[in-house]
């Protein structure tokens, strides 16, 4: 399956809504990808007016979960989709509550941003958020471009990253804990921060998520809840590095 | 604050950019598989076909086909018009014996009996390999004749309320009883279009064959017809094996569990209804059930 694959169809129409679905699909990827780069980027340099237009954005996200689920929903009542078009019309309607959550999370890091900026910057914890953000934001670019492009090797990539960005999570929350003792003064900023990266990491999941989805809409295997390397397998790609 | 910058700089957030990225590949002729994908055979059949070849005159209609038939499985028989399908339901109880011009090679056995074999008895066959065709076909008889005619032709009831109780079980089995117990001695011709195919699903149970064939036994029947056919198919798969021939591909998901995909005389995939309508193995199979030709 590749993704001249849905211009096909013998009813033209039909064409015409699965385009319009990912089309809306990928305007929604490339709304809630640039909420993260604001959210993230509001927080790095304490910038309030780009946190508040992250807060003001997350309608249009909300929106276009709607408009999406809608025209899902009118395929699976008009067109009893099957095989390759049932998968993409589920795993479009998952993709599409992922996406939705990563924009709630983008808005918390916002939020955890206007805080800091009325208590004022916290000592600690933006390397480590720089380090994250931007390891989380390559996934979720990936995991977008992996959907649009049907890359499958790319999408295995892709989950397997979220297991690095565990490890770093874990890894700056027991430095943050470790400061955290040392200055209790410093919690309730530290704290803003240890939210924002457990945002960040919530973003990692949801963007593995995807790309699941998008291994099961190509290949028509459920790889989720599995180890990596059975991923890779039941995908016939290579294991990542 | 450079790495801020450089996020920006870097992001593709722009949709269209992101879909142009997409490499476009050719729309090419997908090839037949060599063999079968999937499992056209399994382990307790209750008729085995090999080898089948199937012509009309000097044009090949069917080529190659293995196929196996459970025991009291349903298995359903899709494909594009022309491909084959109604030809090889045909094959299993001789009807194409009918047309001059039609050739059948290959084995057809029902169980450990040869379908083809001379001295075999075309209607003792289709007495234990029934048939409902497209569309119903009554005979011009009371409701009562209608079930009883077969019976009595085989002999199997000697007494009268041996005959009653054949006919009223059979009508009972093909859920029209109650609709009909008042008026058996009015014409079968009079009842409805999916009343009359129930009648014709009573006529084909009321011998006891072991298999039902059915050539798309819903076509010309309305929605609620067509669900309660359905439902009696779903009912009788516990006690006959059924082969279903259908252009509706959401009727053979509903009632069978196999599927076979037949196209151009080729059958290309067999595997359970699920693998088929969810994940089907061959591209041609996919293209088929996800409407991209036929």
């Amino acid at each position: 399956m590749d993704r001249s694959h849905f211009g096909q169809h013998s009813s033209s129409q039909f064409n015409d809504e699965m385009e319009s679905i990912r089309s809306h699909l990928m305007e929604m990827g490339g709304l809630v990808e640039k909420q993260v780069i604001d959210a993230l980027q509001s927080l790095l340099q304490a910038d309030s007016e780009l946190a508040e237009r992250v807060l003001e954005n997350e309608d249009k996200v909300d929106s276009l979960e709607k408009l999406i689920d809608g025209e899902c929903a009118r395929v699976l009542a008009l067109r009893q989709p099957a095989a390759s078009d049932l998968r993409m019309i589920i795993s479009v309607t998952k993709c599409v509550s992922d996406l939705e959550r990563i924009g709630d999370e983008a808005a918390k890091v916002a939020k955890m941003s206007l805080e800091l900026a009325e208590q004022g910057e916290s000592p600690r914890g933006y390397v480590e958020v720089r380090h994250i953000g931007n390891h989380v934001r390559t996934m979720l670019g990936d995991a977008l471009d992996a959907f649009a492009r049907f890359d499958v090797q790319k999408a295995v990539d892709v989950a397997a990253e979220d297991n690095e960005v565990d490890l770093e999570y874990r890894s700056a929350m027991r430095a943050l804990v470790t400061f955290m003792m040392e200055d209790p003064r410093s919690i309730s900023s530290v704290l803003n921060i240890i939210w924002s990266l457990r945002a960040l990491e919530r973003i990692g999941d949801h963007a593995k998520n995807i790309a699941e989805q998008l291994i099961y809409m190509v290949k028509g295997k459920d790889v989720r809840h599995i180890s990596v390397d059975e991923v890779a397998r039941h995908a016939d790609v290579s294991r990542p590095k | 604050m450079e790495t801020a910058q450089k996020l920006n700089d870097t992001a593709q957030t722009n949709p269209a950019a992101r879909m142009a990225q997409e490499p476009e590949t050719m729309n090419q002729r997908i090839p037949y598989p060599e063999r079968t994908i999937g499992k056209p055979l399994c382990d307790d059949p209750k008729m085995s076909m090999r080898n089948v070849d199937v012509f009309y005159g000097d044009s090949q209609a069917i080529y190659g086909v293995d196929l196996d038939i459970g025991k009291n499985e349903v298995i359903a028989l899709i494909g594009p018009s022309g491909c084959g399908k109604s030809t090889f339901l045909r094959c299993l109880n001789r009807m194409n014996d009918t047309i001059d011009i039609c050739k059948v090679k290959g084995s057809f056995m029902l169980e450990q009996d040869n379908i083809y074999d001379p001295k075999l008895d075309v209607v003792e066959l289709r007495a234990r390999v029934g048939m409902v065709f497209q569309k119903p076909n009554p005979f011009p008889k009371s409701i009562y004749e209608n079930v009883a005619y077969g019976p009595r032709l085989h002999g199997l009831a000697n007494k009268k309320f041996e005959l009653d109780e054949i006919v009223e079980n059979s009508l009972r089995k093909a859920g029209l009883w109650d609709e009909v117990k008042d008026r058996l001695d009015q014409p079968g011709t009079g009842l409805s279009g999916g009343q009359q195919q129930r009648l014709c699903i009573a006529r084909s149970i009321a011998v006891s064959p072991e298999v039902v064939l059915m050539d798309e036994p819903c076509s010309a029947l309305d929605p609620i017809a067509t669900a309660k056919i359905e439902e009696l198919i779903d009912e009788l798969s516990g006690q006959y094996t059924i082969a279903i021939v259908t252009h509706s591909m959401q009727q053979a998901a509903r009632v069978s569990q196999r599927t076979a995909y037949f196209h151009l005389g080729r059958l290309i995939e067999v595997n359970d209804t699920n693998t088929v309508f969810t994940a089907p193995e061959h591209a041609l199979t996919e293209a088929y059930i996800t409407g991209r030709f036929g």
